[in-house]
C-alpha cells in the first residue's frame, strides 16, 4: 500500500504541475487574474505531494519492503538504519525522486515567501519552476519508478555499494542536491524575468537568497565530498578532478559567479544581462553535471552509470531546457536596457575580472571534463587527469585570489587609483615579506605553484580582513562580516592545499607487527593485527602505536570486506594535530607475514575543509544579513504606517 | 556584433548536445574483457564449495574435453536467472564445473537446492583470489575452456536463452 500510495502522490503533483504551467501562462497571456489566483496554492500542494512520495520510498526503505524491486537490488535487511535511511537515496531512482522533492518543496517555498517581486514575474517563475518539475516527472514517472515491485519477492535484498555506507556519504548527496535544485530557483527566476521582461535592481534582490542559499549549500556539499574521498578512498588526496567532482564544481564555479554578479545588480543596477546568462549557466551545468554523473557516459570511480534510455532522457531535457531558455534569451535580452555605467577603476571592474576569472576556470575545467567525449567521438581514447587541470586551472584560481583581495578595497561606481594603490600597500608589503621569507627557508624544496599559493594565502587572508579595519565593529553589517569570512575561508582553504602538495611526507613499507617505523617527527610501532566484525562486514584491524615526542597514541587502520555486495575498503586511520594529518593505510599482506602500510603526514591538510566550512558560513551570514535588514524595513514601514 | 554574441551561448550549448548524443549511441566498449583469453588458465587449487560436489583445481580442467567455466555466487540474483540455461547447456551435453565467489558452503547448497545443480566439479573462492586471476571482473562470468586448459572465451554477465546456441558453438569449435 505504502509504495502504491507513494506512486499515486507523484502522478497527482504532476498533474498538479501541468496545471500550475497552464495557468500560469494562460493568466499572463490573457491577463485573467482569476486564473492566476490558483498558481499559488497549486505549487503549495504540488511541494507537500512530493513530499509524501519522498516519504513513502523513505518508509519503504527502512521497512526492508523487499517486494519493492528498488529496494531488493539497494538495500538488504542486514543493514545499518542509518545506511538504509541513506539507501534511499543511494541509487539512481531514488536520488532523482530527492531531486524533484526538494524541487517542489523549493518552488512551494518560492510561492508562499516570496514578496519582492512584481506579481507577473512571480507568476511567471512559477510558471517557469513547473515546466522544469514537469520533465523530472515524465523522467521519473516513464522510465526510472522508484516504485515498481518485483515478483517473487527476494528474501534479501543485495545492499548498497559499501563505499557509499559512510554517514558522510548519507548527507552529501541531499546536501548537493538542495544546492542544484536552489539553482533551478534562480534559473526560473531567470526565465520569470525575461518572460515579463523585468530585469532589473528589485528581481536581483528577489533572487539574491535563494542563489547564497545554493550556493551555501553546493559550498558544504563539495566540502564534504572532498573530505569523504580523503578518508574513505585511502589514497591521500583530496581532489582527483574525476568527472562527479567537476559535476559539482563546474555549478559552484557558476554560482560564485553569480553570486558575485546578482549583487552587482541589486546594489548598481549594472551587468543586467550578463547576470541572466549565468543564472542559466548555472542551472545548465546542474543539468549537465547530472547527465554526466547519471548517464554512464564518462567513467568515473562513483560508478553510478545507467543505462542508455535514461541518459537520452536527460538529454532530452537538458536540451529542451537549456535551449530553449537560451533561445528565450537571445530573444528577449535585446529588450532589456543596459543599466547603470560604471568607470574602469570601481568595484564593478574588478567584480567583471572576478566572474571572468570563473567561466574561464568553469570553460577549462568542462572542456577537460568532456575531452575524453570529444576524442572518443573521432575514434581516440584519451583520458585527462588531473595534471591538466592543476597546471591550467591552478595560476587561474591564483589570479582569482589576489582579485579578490582587492576587490572589496575598491569603491563602487568610481575610484582613484592612487587611492587604491595606498590602500593595497599592505597587500604587497605583505606579498613582497612572504616571498622572501619562503625562499629562504624552502626555495629548493617546493614547486612554484605551492610556493605562490602559500605566499598568496598568507597575504590575501590579511588582506580580506582589510574591510574591518578602522570601521565600528558593533555597527558593521552582518553581510559585510560574511563577505569577510568567506574570503578569509578561500585564503585559508588555499593555505591548506599549498602547505599539503609543498611539505607532504610520504612512506610505502612493508612491516610485520613488532616492526617500528620512522616518517617525518612520527614514531610509528606496528603492535599486531586481528580481525573484528561489524554489522554487516568483517575486518582486519592493525593496532599501531605512534608517538612525536609524547604519550603515544594507538591508531587502528583497517581492512574490511563486505559480503553483499562483495567488496574491500580500506578504512585509513587519521590522527588530527593542530598543525595537520597523519594518515595510515593498511595495504595487502605481502610475503613472510609482512603488510603493506601507507603513511602520511600532511601539514595543515585540515585548513582545506575548515577553509570550505568557514566559505559556506560567511555565505550563510551574508544570507542572513540581507535578509534580517529586509525584515526590519518591513517592519518599520509597517510601524510608521 | 552583438546579436552575434546573444546567439553564441545557444550555438556552443548545440554543439555539446551533438557532442553528448554522439557519445550516447556509440557502442559501449566498457565491458571488461579478460587478457586471459587464448591464454592457458592460471594454475589454482580450490577446496570444495557444496557438500555433494568434488573441489576444483586447474589441472582438472585440461583433460582434452572443452568445457564451460561458470563463476557464480549463491548471493548474486543474476546467478539465480541464468540457471536455467546452465541446465539447458548440461541437457546439451556440455560438461559445467563452477567457482563460487565469497561463499560459504551452506548458502551454497542452499542456492544448488533451490536453482538446481548442473555442476560437476565446484571450487569456493573465499577471498575471489582465483577470479582476480582469472582476469574476470563480476558475478556471474562463464569461460569456455579448450582440451588444452586455454581460456577460449569469456562471457560476461548472466547468459539469456538466446546465448545457449552460441555457447554451444563454442565449445564445439574448442574441441
Amino acid at each position: 500500500m505504502i509504495a502504491e500510495t507513494g506512486l499515486a502522490a507523484l502522478w497527482l503533483a504532476a498533474a498538479l504541475a501541468l496545471l500550475q504551467l497552464v495557468l500560469a501562462f494562460a493568466g499572463l497571456k490573457g491577463d485573467k487574474p482569476d486564473l492566476l489566483a490558483a498558481v499559488r496554492p497549486a505549487a503549495v500542494a504540488q511541494g507537500v505531494l512530493t513530499a509524501v512520495a519522498f516519504i513513502a520510498l523513505i518508509t519503504l526503505f527502512m521497512r526492508s519492503d523487499m517486494s519493492v524491486l528498488l529496494v531488493a537490488s539497494n538495500s538488504h535487511s542486514a543493514k545499518p538504519w542509518l545506511y538504509k535511511f541513506a539507501g534511499t537515496w543511494g541509487n539512481h531512482e531514488g536520488s532523482m525522486l530527492l531531486w524533484v522533492t526538494v524541487m517542489g518543496v523549493a518552488g512551494a517555498a518560492v510561492a508562499l515567501f516570496e514578496r519582492a517581486l512584481r506579481r507577473d514575474t512571480h507568476m511567471a517563475t512559477l510558471g517557469g519552476q513547473a515546466a522544469i518539475s514537469l520533465g523530472f516527472y515524465a523522467f521519473l514517472l516513464f522510465s526510472s519508478n522508484p516504485f515498481a515491485r518485483i515478483t517473487p519477492a527476494p528474501a534479501d535484498g543485495q545492499g548498497l555499494n559499501p563505499l557509499l555506507q559512510d554517514p558522510g556519504l548519507a548527507f552529501h548527496p541531499p546536501t548537493l542536491y538542495l544546492g542544484y535544485v536552489g539553482l533551478s530557483v534562480a534559473f526560473s527566476f531567470a526565465i520569470g524575468a525575461l518572460l515579463t521582461r523585468q530585469v532589473d535592481a528589485a528581481f536581483a534582490r528577489a533572487m539574491r537568497p535563494w542563489v547564497l542559499g545554493a550556493w551555501v549549500l553546493l559550498t558544504l556539499g563539495i566540502t564534504a565530498g572532498s573530505y569523504w574521498a580523503y578518508y574513505e578512498l585511502g589514497w591521500g588526496g583530496w581532489w582527483f578532478w574525476d568527472p562527479v567532482e567537476n559535476a559539482s564544481l563546474m555549478p559552484w564555479l557558476a554560482a560564485t559567479a553569480l553570486l558575485h554578479s546578482v549583487t552587482v545588480l541589486a546594489t548598481r543596477d549594472a551587468l543586467r544581462a550578463w547576470t541572466v546568462m549565468l543564472a542559466v549557466v548555472a542551472f545548465s551545468m546542474s543539468m549537465v553535471g547530472t547527465f554526466l554523473v547519471r548517464s554512464g557516459i564518462l567513467t568515473s570511480v562513483h560508478a553510478f552509470a545507467v543505462d542508455p534510455t535514461r541518459g537520452s532522457f536527460i538529454l532530452g531535457l537538458l536540451a529542451l531546457y537549456i535551449g530553449g531558455a537560451l533561445a528565450l534569451f537571445g530573444w528577449r535580452i535585446g529588450a532589456v536596457r543596459e543599466g547603470a555605467p560604471f568607470e574602469l577603476v570601481s568595484r564593478e571592474t574588478m567584480l567583471v575580472i572576478n566572474n571572468l576569472l570563473l567561466t574561464v576556470i568553469l570553460g577549462l575545467v568542462l572542456i577537460g571534463t568532456l575531452y575524453p567525449l570529444m576524442t572518443e567521438a573521432f575514434g581516440h581514447k584519451v583520458s585527462v587527469g588531473a595534471p591538466y587541470f592543476d597546471r591550467i586551472a591552478g595560476p587561474i584560481a591564483l589570479a582569482l585570489m589576489i582579485a579578490m583581495a582587492v576587490g572589496p578595497l575598491v569603491r563602487w561606481r568610481r575610484d582613484r587609483p592612487i587611492q587604491v594603490t595606498k590602500r593595497l600597500f599592505g597587500f604587497f608589503a605583505i606579498l613582497i615579506t612572504m616571498s622572501i621569507l619562503l625562499s629562504i627557508l624552502a626555495w629548493d624544496r617546493i614547486g612554484i605553484l605551492p610556493f605562490l599559493g602559500l605566499v598568496i594565502a598568507v597575504a590575501v587572508g590579511v588582506a580580506s580582513l582589510a574591510p574591518l579595519w578602522k570601521r565600528n565593529l558593533r555597527r558593521t553589517p552582518l553581510f559585510t562580516y560574511g563577505m569577510v569570512i568567506a574570503h578569509l575561508g578561500c585564503a585559508v582553504s588555499l593555505g591548506g592545499m599549498a602547505s599539503d602538495s609543498a611539505f607532504t611526507v610520504e612512506k610505502l613499507v612493508a612491516a610485520r607487527p613488532g616492526d617500528t617505523i620512522q616518517t617525518a617527527d612520527w614514531t610509528l610501532r606496528f603492535v599486531q593485527i586481528a580481525p573484528i566484525a561489524g554489522d554487516n562486514w568483517t575486518a582486519l584491524q592493525a593496532d599501531m602505536e605512534v608517538r612525536r615526542g609524547g604519550a603515544p597514541v594507538m591508531i587502528h587502520p583497517q581492512s574490511r570486506f563486505f559480503t553483499s555486495p562483495p567488496t574491500t575498503t580500506s578504512e585509513a586511520a587519521l590522527l588530527t594535530r593542530w598543525n595537520g594529518q597523519l594518515y595510515v593505510v593498511l595495504g595487502e599482506e605481502v610475503e613472510g607475514g609482512r603488510w603493506q602500510v601507507r603513511i602520511w603526514w600532511k601539514p595543515f591538510v585540515t585548513f582545506i575543509w575548515l577553509g570550505g566550512v568557514m566559505i559556506a558560513l560567511g555565505g550563510a551570514l551574508a544570507l542572513l544579513g540581507r535578509e534580517r535588514r529586509g525584515w526590519l524595513m518591513k517592519f518599520r514601514a509597517r510601524q510608521a504606517a | 556584433m552583438r546579436t552575434l554574441l546573444i546567439w553564441l551561448p545557444l550555438a556552443l550549448f548545440l554543439a555539446f548536445i551533438a557532442l553528448f548524443a554522439s557519445g550516447l549511441f556509440q557502442p559501449d566498449d566498457r565491458v571488461i574483457h579478460s587478457r586471459l583469453v587464448g591464454q592457458p588458465l592460471p594454475a589454482f587449487t580450490l577446496p570444495a564449495a557444496a557438500s555433494d560436489r568434488p573441489s576444483l583445481a586447474s589441472a582438472q580442467l585440461a583433460t582434452g574435453q572443452p568445457r564451460l567455466l561458470n563463476i557464480f555466487a549463491s548471493w548474486c540474483v543474476p546467478c539465480a536467472a541464468e540457471a536455467p540455461q546452465l541446465e539447458a547447456l548440461k541437457a546439451a551435453g556440455a560438461r559445467i564445473d563452477a567457482i563460487a565467489i565469497r561463499d560459504a558452503r551452506p548458502d551454497v547448497d542452499a542456492f544448488l537446492r533451490r536453482n538446481g545443480n548442473p555442476y560437476a566439479r565446484i571450487g569456493l573462492d573465499a577471498r575471489s583470489a582465483v577470479q582476480i586471476a582469472l582476469g574476470s571482473s563480476g558475478v556471474p562470468e562463464t569461460f569456455v575452456i579448450d582440451g588444452q586448459g586455454r581460456i577460449a572465451y569469456q562471457h560476461i554477465g548472466d547468459i539469456r536463452a538466446d546465448d545457449v546456441p552460441m555457447l554451444l558453438d563454442r565449445l564445439r569449435a574448442a574441441q
